[in-house]
């Protein structure tokens, strides 16, 4: 299955879908995304991958390259994600203290910045 | 059970197909769910690596893969064309830090993810050429 990707705005955030599998093949697909958003000035993003089957440490490069950019700005990042499969590897290479994770969307909307 | 081989073209589309050919093959022999996602993404992370490795080099040469399962468990040898001396691994410890700094992932980080999941990692050099990791999941 391939990477697949929507995004809708929520007020001052723009919440981006990510379904599918990230890997070294689909990353850039997703990185391209990262770097539209932030060249069109979206600063608050916020990563929806309860959809997300697969995740590799490319694709965690790419968050955190997404992360760098918005930090850039002043502005944030957040994940929702709740599959255990995804969140081990946020796990086993310490990043869950980098990215604030959700449940929900509501969630990570609703958070302080 | 025989080893089971597949020797891929070094291309990201591959990585894959390869993922796939060793969660097959646990799943055929019997092994957890839990544990095949373990093996999809370690598997994944040790092919990228090797994909990334002949692509530096500008190595058409395959990438060959194969798989074991047997009374020790289920292993996994994935062999790449690179210098074995110059495999990076990542300190993951170090990694946070780095991050909290806004710094950039480090290179290696794919094996110090493979090391996370597997009960052993090795990376020895082929003694035909090029660089064998091997990873192992006990019984």
């Amino acid at each position: 299955m391939d990477l697949t990707l929507s995004t809708r705005t929520e007020g001052d955030a723009t919440v981006v879908e990510v379904g599918g599998e990230i890997d070294v093949y689909t990353a850039p697909k997703l990185r391209e995304q990262l770097i539209d958003l932030v060249s069109s000035g979206s600063y608050h993003l916020v990563v929806d991958m309860e959809s997300v089957e697969f995740l590799d440490s490319t694709g965690l490069g790419v968050l955190v390259g997404g992360l760098k950019r918005v930090r850039a700005h002043d502005g944030q990042l957040k994940l929702v994600c709740t599959q255990e499969r995804i969140l081990k590897i946020f796990r086993i290479t310490g990043l869950t203290k980098v990215f604030p994770i959700y449940g929900t969307v509501d969630e990570a909307l609703a958070a302080a910045s | 059970m025989p080893t089971l081989s597949l020797a891929f073209t070094p291309l990201p589309a591959q990585v894959r197909t390869a993922r796939m050919f060793a969660v097959a093959v646990g799943r055929r022999s019997g092994l957890p769910e839990e544990l095949l996602d373990e093996v999809r993404l370690a598997v994944g992370e040790a092919c990228s690596r090797a994909v990334a490795v002949h692509r530096r080099l500008g190595s058409p040469e395959r990438i060959r893969l194969s798989v074991t399962e047997d009374e020790r468990g289920y292993a996994v040898a994935v062999r790449d064309a690179g210098d074995a001396s110059q495999v990076e691994h990542a300190d993951l410890d170090a990694l946070a830090i780095d991050e909290e700094a806004g710094g950039a992932l480090p290179p290696g980080l794919d094996l110090a993810v493979v090391a996370g999941l597997v009960d052993e990692l090795t990376v020895r050099p082929d003694p035909a050429g090029g660089t064998i990791v091997r990873l192992r999941w006990k019984r």
